[in-house]
């Protein structure tokens, strides 16, 4: 992929967030931070038979985190509970389909780290 | 004048090329790069006379003790102290540690007080918060102005009867303010001649000239990797007075004269204080890049990053939208630029420049405070050194330009 393509997902994401914002009587929400940059990303859900029904991410941040958290809740939504609890960082690295380097990897994963966080789902690396 | 072009060309790193360009470094400020003169001066140490020192016997321990403490004079020259107010740290936050660790827990009680300012690293902050916190002693932070200096009639609400050590930077890292530290001492001193006074110079000291007796700093931290020496050597000045009065910091070999099984008795000055072998290699590098600054003549240097500032200055307030912290007058000012521009974010302005070769920081430069006092998370810092030409300052001017554009909502 070249460099401009990925700017460009990246970009459309960060420009046009994809389920931003909060629901109302959510099921669970939580709030991760990254004290080194101030990116801050919040995940509401609510849940529906088995599955996860609706989710939706507010926030500060970067281009990354913010696109990241907006591929996010694009990928997750309407998954059964099994499979976000399985969904790894390499599967999310995947859906997100851009190269990120090491050093941005946090932010990119900042929204992932809030929904498990949210779902009392174990922070597995991997 | 220095020619950064041709200074430029004694630094091998420059010879790569990044995201397929030459590389632009304006990350100084964190660490400097390396001449040739300082990797050879470290290879040769290790090819020809490495050996422990002040312990062997033999010709090639000899050889390496009298390079390590010839490089021990070159640092106490280049400072204007003497010999035994030199000692060899890890890196200023060592230094400043140390002083906590040592002279601090030696001389704080409850209730006596230590002042410090808004704007320094964290490296200056927190030895003393621990120390206070475990002290039950005060802890000030002396406020800066909204252009990121300190304010000096400020200080006399905070000096009194209580008032056991001053803790302050010579240059912000995050700011660039140059603090007036000779005429702070002044004041200081003249109110209360023994309050000790200690100068995080890790900024100051690789961009302009410093004596710290002129100064009359009791204490003098820095480090040998942002003035073009190696990473993992430190540098404490201290007035030989009170570096005699205080108790070792870390214990071990090389700091004691005689152990028994009841006790030990502690090795004098510098000694005392430099447990274990220390970083040999690194020192002697430490000492080659203070000759190779030495030869450019640190007046030079600072009139190189006078003229990169004026330059640099000119150029970014043309930028709509781009918020530089820190004085607008550059008198009194290091070539360091945090910078905040629209909404995008630090990190992407770094990305983004990263793409064309241009290498900056963006975060809080381990100066959390300092940032929250500017009501802010993270900026974007440009840094500058004896390298960096004009063509880099076009670099980043077009990076940051092409950042804009991007990210135009």
């Amino acid at each position: 992929m070249s460099f401009d393509m990925y700017r460009e997902i990246i970009m459309d994401h960060y420009k046009n967030p994809r389920n931003f914002g909060a629901i109302k009587n959510a099921d669970g929400q939580a709030t991760k931070d990254n004290p080194l940059c101030g990116d801050s990303i919040q995940i509401t859900y609510s849940v529906g038979k088995e599955k996860l029904s609706d989710i939706k991410f507010n926030g500060t941040g970067c281009s990354i985190s913010l696109a990241g958290a907006s591929v996010l809740t694009e990928n997750i939504k309407g998954k059964k509970f099994d499979e976000v609890k399985n969904y790894t960082d390499e599967d999310f690295m995947k859906d997100l389909t851009v190269p990120i380097s090491p050093a941005r990897r946090k932010c990119a994963l900042l929204g992932l780290r809030a929904l498990r966080q949210a779902m009392d789902i174990e922070q597995h690396e991997n | 004048m220095l020619d950064a072009h041709k200074i430029k060309k004694d630094f091998p790193i420059f010879r790569q090329k990044f995201s397929g360009q030459p590389l632009v470094y304006l990350d100084s400020t964190a660490s400097s790069q390396k001449p040739q003169a300082v990797i050879d001066a470290v290879s040769e140490c290790y090819e020809k006379y490495y050996a422990n020192v002040h312990r062997g016997i033999y010709q090639l321990s000899e050889l390496a003790s009298d390079a390590y403490e010839a490089s021990r004079a070159t640092v106490a020259k280049f400072i204007g102290a003497t010999i035994r107010e030199i000692i060899f740290t890890r890196n200023a936050t060592e230094s400043l540690n140390l002083i906590a660790f040592t002279w601090g827990k030696q001389n704080i009680s409850e209730g006596d007080e230590i002042i410090i300012t808004e704007m320094e690293h964290h490296a200056n902050i927190v030895p003393w918060q621990q120390l206070t916190a475990e002290k039950k002693a005060k802890l000030h932070y002396w406020p800066i102005t909204d252009e990121g200096r300190l304010d000096l009639d400020k200080l006399d609400a905070l000096l009194n009867g209580r008032t056991k050590l001053v803790s302050l930077s010579h240059m912000s890292n995050v700011l660039g303010t140059i603090n007036p530290v000779k005429d702070i001492i002044k004041k200081i001193r003249k109110y209360r001649s023994d309050i000790v006074i200690s100068i995080d110079g890790a900024q100051s000291l690789p961009h302009i000239p410093v004596n710290v007796v002129d100064i009359d700093a009791d204490f003098y931290s820095f480090s040998s990797h942002k003035m073009l020496g190696p990473a993992g050597v430190g540098v404490l000045y201290g007035k030989a007075e009170i570096l005699e009065s205080m108790p070792p910091f870390l214990t071990g070999g090389d700091m004691i004269t005689k152990v028994t099984f009841e006790g030990a008795e502690w090795n004098d000055i510098p000694f005392k204080f430099e447990a274990g072998t220390p970083n040999i290699a690194g020192v002697i590098g430490l000492a080659a890049a203070i000759n190779y600054l030495e030869d450019l003549g640190m007046d030079n240097v600072y009139q190189h990053e006078q003229d990169l500032t004026a330059k640099v200055f000119s150029e970014l307030l043309k930028i709509d939208g781009l918020k530089l912290f820190g004085p607008k007058d550059i008198k009194d000012r290091g070539a360091i630029f945090s910078f905040t521009l629209g909404d995008i974010h630090p990190h992407d302005l770094a990305s983004i420049l990263d793409e064309q070769g241009v290498a900056i920081r963006a975060g809080h430069h381990c100066a959390q405070p300092l940032h929250q006092r500017f009501g802010i998370e993270a900026t974007g810092r440009a840094s500058f050194y004896i390298y960096n030409t004009d063509e880099d300052i076009k670099s980043l001017i077009e990076g940051l330009k092409k950042a804009q554009e991007l990210f135009s909502l």
